[in-house]
């Protein structure tokens, strides 16, 4: 069909980059500004705020290092399951794509743990103010985590097929893609848990 | 294998080396993080200090788990854009708090 950006798998010539990338790196622009509301809001409400707990008053610290250093070692193994992609080792993408989508599903666990102990406390969004930015930059990180599972799920499942139907450099650059998505989620979480639990 | 194939392959066994010291980079930032916080500082010190860690790491993340350090102009483009956005977007709230407590009248 006319009209439509083609799927490349090599780089444009004006833009050195595939459509793939330039996509991904747009769609993440527009995160950046969602998430960056809900950034500017926290400020906006912490400064306005006469009384506003301490995080490590509020949170369980020692939880949130262990989700942060999952978070961290997960965006490893998806950098692992890229190489391995360049290194035509399919055996070990799948291993190092099922270690990340592994590593999402004990972050989530986590975080789930977290909030029935505050549920456990009485602590709603609708308690106050700190608890209702923290639940929803929380909830709406937990809902990246989780598209980002998925994705790199279906890409750990199906790189067979698409490694045994040729398209070997359209799985390479779809995975690299997908990664850039689970850094940025990865990133996002770098700056929350400072702001929701050290401060 | 060809001298293409031979020079990819060292190419990313460099990146996958460069990947392991980054990993342990970011490892040893976050034990700090959580390390000053233990140090229950002043909040404007707290947050000056678990701001500069955090932008360290995440441009640590940028540069090498995002492929920024070899990543074509076009996609830099991309993110001046973005980052000019998202100071206005962080400073236009704040300018309106300054603004209710009275320092610009």
């Amino acid at each position: 069909m006319e009209g439509l950006i083609p799927y490349i798998t090599e780089p444009r010539e004006d833009t050195g980059v595939t459509n793939g990338k330039i996509g991904i790196w747009l769609f993440l622009a527009s995160e950046v500004m969602l998430f960056g509301a809900f950034f500017a809001t926290y400020i906006v409400m912490r400064m306005g705020s006469e009384v506003w707990p301490r995080g490590w008053e509020a949170q369980n610290v020692p939880l949130g290092t262990v989700n942060t250093l999952v978070l961290i070692t997960s965006s490893v193994t998806m950098v692992m399951a890229w190489a391995s992609l360049e290194r035509s080792d399919l055996g070990k993408f799948r291993m190092f794509g099922a270690l990340t989508v592994g590593l999402g599903f004990v972050f989530l666990i986590i975080k789930y743990f977290e909030y029935m102990h505050h549920f456990a406390e009485g602590m709603y969004p609708r308690s106050d103010t700190y608890h209702a930015v923290y639940f929803t930059m929380t909830a709406l990180h937990a809902l990246h985590v989780i598209i980002g599972m998925s994705v790199n799920g279906y890409f750990t499942v199906m790189g067979n097929s698409y490694w045994e139907a040729g398209d070997r450099q359209l799985l390479i650059n779809r995975v690299e893609n997908s990664g850039l998505f689970w850094h940025f989620v990865d990133i996002v979480w770098i700056f929350l848990f400072p702001v929701l639990y050290l401060l | 294998m060809d001298s293409h194939a031979q020079s990819h392959a060292i190419d990313i066994d460099k990146q996958v080396r460069r990947y392991m010291v980054v990993f342990v980079t970011l490892l040893a930032l976050t034990v700090v993080t959580v390390g000053v916080s233990y140090m229950h500082l002043e909040v404007h010190e707290a947050v000056t200090v678990a701001l500069i860690i955090a932008c360290f790491k995440a441009s640590l993340v940028f540069l090498f788990f995002m492929h920024l350090v070899s990543e074509r102009q076009v996609i830099f483009v991309v993110l001046a854009f973005t980052a000019a956005f998202f100071l206005v977007l962080l400073f236009v709230p704040i300018l309106t708090i300054l603004d209710h407590i009275h320092i610009w009248v």
